[in-house]
């Protein structure tokens, strides 16, 4: 049952040093708050796992949170490279980064295996693609009624499984809508889960099909507001592509980074703190 | 006729015209999304755009600067999850088209998102593959949009993430895939197309004012040229002003949000 609390104790008392780590959302609803609790409390040697990791993941790697990631595309979206991402990985800076590198479609399915606990995701995907040729947890397999050949990739299971959400009720139940990616799945292949929200609310109103989580499945539920800033909350806010574009300069050089992650992560307090400190409070 | 265009418009534009009315497309960000939403904005107004974050049908006034963003979501059909796109709908076989960017090309339009040098020690770490290898084997027909230059169109590709025609003739049927493949490379120089036979890559058209040994030197392979090269419609004041005010409405909204 969800426990409504604050994101350090959900942090610390959730997720532990060499966890393997979701922070799902597919550029709506990135949970970038928790993604500097993380930062804040100095995990260590964390596997990190997203489809689409972009500035909150270069973070992580960049402050020497994370030994591995896993993933199917690393880049600033719409604007270009993860500088610290692309340092780990052709420099070993700050620390080596090792990579399992998957296909949207491959990691959509392996999410989705580990939602319905099958060892396995089997899809039609990988031919003429070098990537079985690196990652060898792609495998191949024949279908047993066709004979067709098809990829077979293991279920993803993490340890924890991180995103933010529109509302959560006071039972901890939690609603999204908009582009809900693949979060309901990496809810559900989690051990445990924690849920950033915009705000808490007496009672949720969903339209018919929206996405609903259970509380039962949920850890714990944290309020905060804007706490997917530079990603945004469809129906309170919008995304700020702005500091995208300025992220690029930001991660660009090692020195300039690790000032700002110090200034503006490191010596805040939170995240109302952290927005506070680089003058975004007007647009979260 | 408008002598006044950029050779980047020159691109979009021409990858433009390459679509048809009722189409459902798969859009990748970028080029090929400039080029989608122009198509629908002159052309092909029942164009069906899917984004990969699970956007389908959408009709943005603005082009998003990433894959999901809401103006995609608010203007779109439907949205569903990102595992139901890549099952149902990719996989399921309901997409036409597949329009696709890349970093590098080879003749066979094979092509590279992931990495340049070496994959365990790259002289360039790619973004790579996000949807691309899944999108280029089960949607019908491919088309790939790029800016021509010997860095890019290569004789040796680092790594193949996405296949064209892999190895060329007919490997890419015997390797078991059933689609027809990329049927268009759209480039700021002209149009390159499959050879019917050898699947290599045939300059088919060139732009306005681009000259023969202009594309050879921008290619990294021995170019070939159709027999009956052809030059590329000059773009109309139409095509080029819907294009100019949909760049103009997009970076007035993206530099919104300080």
């Amino acid at each position: 049952m969800a426990k409504i609390t604050t994101l350090k104790a959900a942090v610390s008392e959730l997720i532990d040093n060499g966890d393997s780590v979701a922070l799902e959302g597919f550029t709506h609803l990135i949970p970038y708050a928790a993604g500097h609790e993380i930062i804040r409390q100095k995990k260590q040697d964390l596997t990190i796992i997203r489809m689409t990791p972009d500035v909150i993941y270069d973070q992580l790697i960049g402050m020497g949170c994370v030994r591995k990631m896993i993933f199917s595309w690393g880049g600033n979206p719409g604007v270009g490279s993860l500088y610290r991402f692309r340092d780990a990985v052709e420099k070993g800076w700050p620390q080596p980064l090792e990579i399992e590198e998957h296909s949207h479609a491959d990691m959509a399915n392996a999410y989705e295996a580990g939602a319905a606990n099958l060892p396995f995701a089997t899809l039609r995907a990988y031919i003429g693609c070098d990537l079985p040729k690196y990652n060898r947890t792609i495998k191949q397999i024949e279908c047993p009624f066709t004979g067709e050949k098809l990829a077979a990739v293991p279920a993803i299971r993490p340890d924890v499984t991180v995103i933010h959400a529109q509302q959560a009720d006071r039972k901890g139940n939690v609603l999204l809508w908009g582009i809900v990616g693949v979060q309901k799945q990496a809810v559900l292949a989690a051990k445990k889960v924690i849920v950033t929200v915009e705000e808490v609310v007496d009672k949720l109103e969903p339209h018919a099909n929206q996405t609903v989580i259970p509380g039962w499945v949920i850890d714990a539920v944290c309020e905060i507001p804007g706490g997917a800033f530079p990603s945004y909350a469809q129906g309170y806010s919008t995304r700020n592509n702005a500091f995208y574009q300025q992220w690029d300069v930001i991660a660009r050089d090692r020195e300039t980074f690790s000032l700002w992650m110090e200034r503006h992560v490191l010596d805040t307090e939170n995240f109302a703190q952290f927005k506070d400190s680089i003058g975004v409070r007007s647009v979260a | 006729m408008n002598a006044q265009y950029s050779s980047s418009e020159m691109m979009t534009i021409a990858a433009s015209r390459l679509l048809q009315n009722g189409q459902v497309c798969f859009v990748g960000i970028g080029q090929p999304s400039a080029a989608a939403n122009l198509a629908r904005l002159t052309s092909t107004p029942d164009i069906v755009l899917i984004y990969e974050s699970g956007t389908i049908g959408t009709k943005p006034d603005v082009l998003p600067l990433s894959i999901g963003d809401g103006e995609l979501s608010e203007t779109a059909d439907l949205v569903v999850s990102v595992p139901e796109m890549f099952r149902y709908w990719l996989q399921g076989g309901h997409v036409d088209i597949g329009f696709l960017g890349a970093a590098q090309i080879d003749r066979f339009a094979n092509i590279n998102t992931t990495v340049i040098g070496d994959y365990n020690n790259p002289k360039v770490r790619l973004p790579g593959a996000g949807g691309a290898p899944e999108i280029s084997t089960n949607c019908k027909e491919i088309l790939i949009i790029l800016k021509q230059s010997s860095r890019a169109f290569v004789e040796q590709l680092s790594f193949i993430t996405s296949p064209g025609f892999m190895e060329g003739g007919d490997s890419r049927e015997e390797a078991g895939l059933t689609n027809k493949g990329p049927v268009a490379v759209i480039t700021d120089l002209g149009v390159l197309e499959p050879d019917p036979v050898t699947k290599e890559l045939v300059m088919t058209h060139l732009h306005d004012g681009v000259t023969v040994d202009q594309a050879r030197e921008s290619t990294g392979w021995d170019l070939k040229f159709a027999d009956h090269l052809q030059t590329t419609e000059l773009p109309t004041d139409e095509e080029l002003k819907v294009l100019r005010d949909l760049n103009e409405r997009t970076a007035k909204a993206h530099a919104g949000a300080e």
